[in-house]
């Protein structure tokens, strides 16, 4: 397990310190600089900017400094906000992502798993039907149509929720349901598809005939038994709600860092999109970390020393 | 059950050849079928997947058929006719009889705006512009994006999927952690950047959608060349001194069809998806060039007091990627009959 551990967390470093390199150089090739267009200021002031933000070293240098920086966490100056760094600049917006995030995770998959073991238990009747349609809905619906159906049914006019801003728990209701719905539906599919596999099994049947009440059975055994596979798809939905937030942040005007990024990707503030990039694949690279330990501590059966996939 | 029936014994009658010749066991009663007879016959039982067929062939005829004939100019501008609600001829619905509602009172928008001959069937943009014509178009960016996409995904993820099955060992484990790197970024992330370096436009959404998204392809398709090349076949075409390229068309490509053709039915809708989410955000297609996403970003700002100009986009993006996941939902129950119930 320690080797195990080891070997993962080097893979983790690794795939970082890769993400870094790709970033800076991308950077590098795009076109311009952020002071192009500024015709006013003269070749020696153009020359103290550089230096103030250390592009007048050769890149190499720019790319060793900038790396020793995201060690320390330190990713720069944004070019938008002058003199704010954006270690500061997303730390303060990285609550309200992370916060709307786990929500959408969390209120999803327990929804997805309910929908999905209900259809299971009754399947293929309209019960089932329902329950496949939902989910094949939340599937096919963007996350910002569905945001914006929302914003404007159940907070302009049915006055239930604010429509955008950020103030408290209120605030995040309709954010919550619009990135929770591809979870919801996602885990859903899955589950029932699972859980149908699981209820033909023999264990079950033994279940059943040891006298076991329906529930008993369900829940003890079915749906134990079901929940497994469901951590491999934690790491995908990860993603989902990651470049789903981006546009909910937007219509909801929610001061997180999906905002922040589409923000930066407009103005072309290169140092906030890359320490964005960085913190995105942190995130992800986490997640995927911690599901993979998970899975092999659910299931005995997952040798985790063998195939890290 | 301990009591047996009493049958007379004329009720039996020793068998003619005739009735041998019947009864004949090892004769097939039906025709055989290949195995994509066998899906296709498959495919056609299950409803939601051919309505979805039938569907998408009639979005993909209206799309690209509106290039040639197209009831507007997708970009005529009309500024006399601008934000006029959809008319149907023959529908007195309101929503879509040319009215709408303006200051607490329903009023006839065409009267208004002295278009009473003219009638918009999806209505009009802010500029006039026929919202049909300009849905058209857009399902018709949106389309070829996404096939452009697959294109890419069928050549690219199938040759690295298959080339780092059947390689196998260092090669392997090396092409599997670069994937595993590409992963461990957001895609969207990836997508924004590749189109910052190379200008938004169409051909950036295509390259980067193109180069993020064949390695869930190829993923899938590596599993599968692990357990193909395993298979007698292909020991067999090796003794036979069969070139490797000639076995991956031969013998690798038609086994793996199933896969492969499942899996593109799942890249497009993603493909789509992203497109109209980068869209939204404003880096993706630009004026006067439309896709959906544009349309719902447009759209999305007059909510309020003209819904129908996000409804009707919205609902052609909807029912595009509910077709294609009832139809790969629908292909994979076909390929694979064990996975239905």
């Amino acid at each position: 397990m320690a080797k195990y551990l080891a070997k993962r967390i080097f893979y983790l470093i690794l795939t970082l310190f890769i993400v870094i390199t790709v970033t800076f150089f991308l950077m590098k090739l795009l076109p311009g600089t952020p002071l192009t267009n500024q015709a006013k200021l003269s070749q020696s002031q153009i020359a103290l900017i550089y230096k103030q933000y250390g592009l007048d070293k050769p890149e190499w240098q720019q790319y060793l400094l900038y790396l020793a920086g995201a060690v320390k966490g330190d990713f720069g100056t944004s070019f938008q906000f002058s003199d704010q760094p954006v270690s500061y600049l997303l730390s303060s917006r990285i609550g309200p992502s992370l916060q709307i995030g786990l929500q959408a995770m969390v209120v999803g998959v327990v929804l997805g798993i309910l929908v999905g073991a209900i259809g299971a238990m009754r399947q293929n009747t309209w019960v089932d039907t329902t329950t496949t349609v939902v989910s094949i809905l939340g599937i096919s619906i963007p996350s910002f149509v569905l945001a914006v159906l929302l914003q404007y049914y159940l907070g302009l006019k049915a006055q239930l929720f604010p429509i955008a801003e950020w103030g408290g728990f209120i605030y995040t209701v309709l954010p919550t349901l619009a990135l929770g719905a591809t979870p919801l539906a996602e885990s859903a599919r899955f589950v029932r598809t699972e859980m149908v596999d699981v209820l033909s099994s023999d264990y079950i049947e033994l279940a059943k005939a040891k006298g076991l009440s329906r529930m008993g059975v369900i829940y003890h055994h079915a749906l134990r038994n079901s929940l497994i596979p469901l951590i491999t798809i934690v790491g995908p939905l990860a993603v989902n709600i990651m470049t789903g937030s981006m546009v909910v942040e937007n219509i909801f005007s929610i001061p997180g860092i999906g905002e922040q990024f589409v923000k930066s990707v407009l103005t072309n503030d290169y140092p906030t999109i890359m320490g964005l990039t960085i913190i995105y694949s942190f995130m992800l690279c986490v997640v995927l970390l911690f599901t993979d330990i998970l899975y092999g501590i659910v299931d005995p059966r997952i040798r985790l020393t063998g195939k890290a996939n | 059950m301990a009591d047996t029936a009493k049958l007379p014994a004329d009720s039996f009658k020793p068998m003619s050849a005739d009735d041998r010749a019947a009864l004949d066991s090892e004769k097939i009663a039906a025709p055989s079928l290949t195995f994509m007879q066998d899906a296709w016959r498959r495919l056609k039982k299950n409803k939601g997947a051919w309505v979805s067929l039938i569907l998408l062939a009639l979005i993909f005829i209206l799309a690209f058929g509106s290039a040639i004939a197209s009831p507007h100019d997708p970009n005529q501008v009309h500024p006399e006719y601008a934000n006029l609600p959809s008319k149907i001829p023959g529908i007195g619905i309101n929503g879509f009889n040319g009215t709408l509602v303006q200051a607490g009172q329903r009023i006839d928008a065409y009267k208004q705006a002295g278009a009473t001959g003219a009638h918009y069937l999806m209505g009009t943009d802010y500029l006039g512009r026929d919202l049909l014509s300009r849905v058209l178009y857009g399902t018709r960016i949106s389309l070829i994006i996404a096939l452009v996409a697959t294109l890419f995904d069928l050549t690219i993820g199938v040759t690295y999927g298959i080339f780092s099955g059947w390689k196998g060992g260092r090669v392997d484990t090396f092409m599997q952690r670069v994937i595993e790197i590409i992963l461990s970024i957001p895609n969207l992330v990836v997508i924004v950047l590749l189109i910052l370096i190379l200008k938004p436009g169409m051909l950036s959404i295509i390259i980067a959608i193109a180069l993020t998204s064949w390695t869930n392809m190829a993923r899938l398709v590596r599993a599968q060349t692990l357990e193909i090349k395993e298979q007698e076949y292909i020991l067999a075409a090796r003794t036979l001194g069969e070139s490797s390229l000639k076995i991956a068309f031969k013998h690798l490509l038609p086994n793996l069809s199933s896969v492969i053709i499942i899996n593109t039915m799942f890249t497009i809708p993603s493909a789509i998806f992203f497109e109209a989410t980068l869209s939204y955000i404003g880096i993706g297609i630009s004026s006067p060039q439309a896709s959906l996403g544009t349309l719902l970003n447009d759209g999305q700002k007059n909510f309020q007091f003209l819904p129908y100009q996000m409804w009707w986009p919205a609902l052609v993006l909807c029912i595009i990627m509910l077709a294609f996941n009832l139809l790969g939902d629908g292909l994979r129950d076909a390929f694979d009959p064990r996975t239905k119930e």
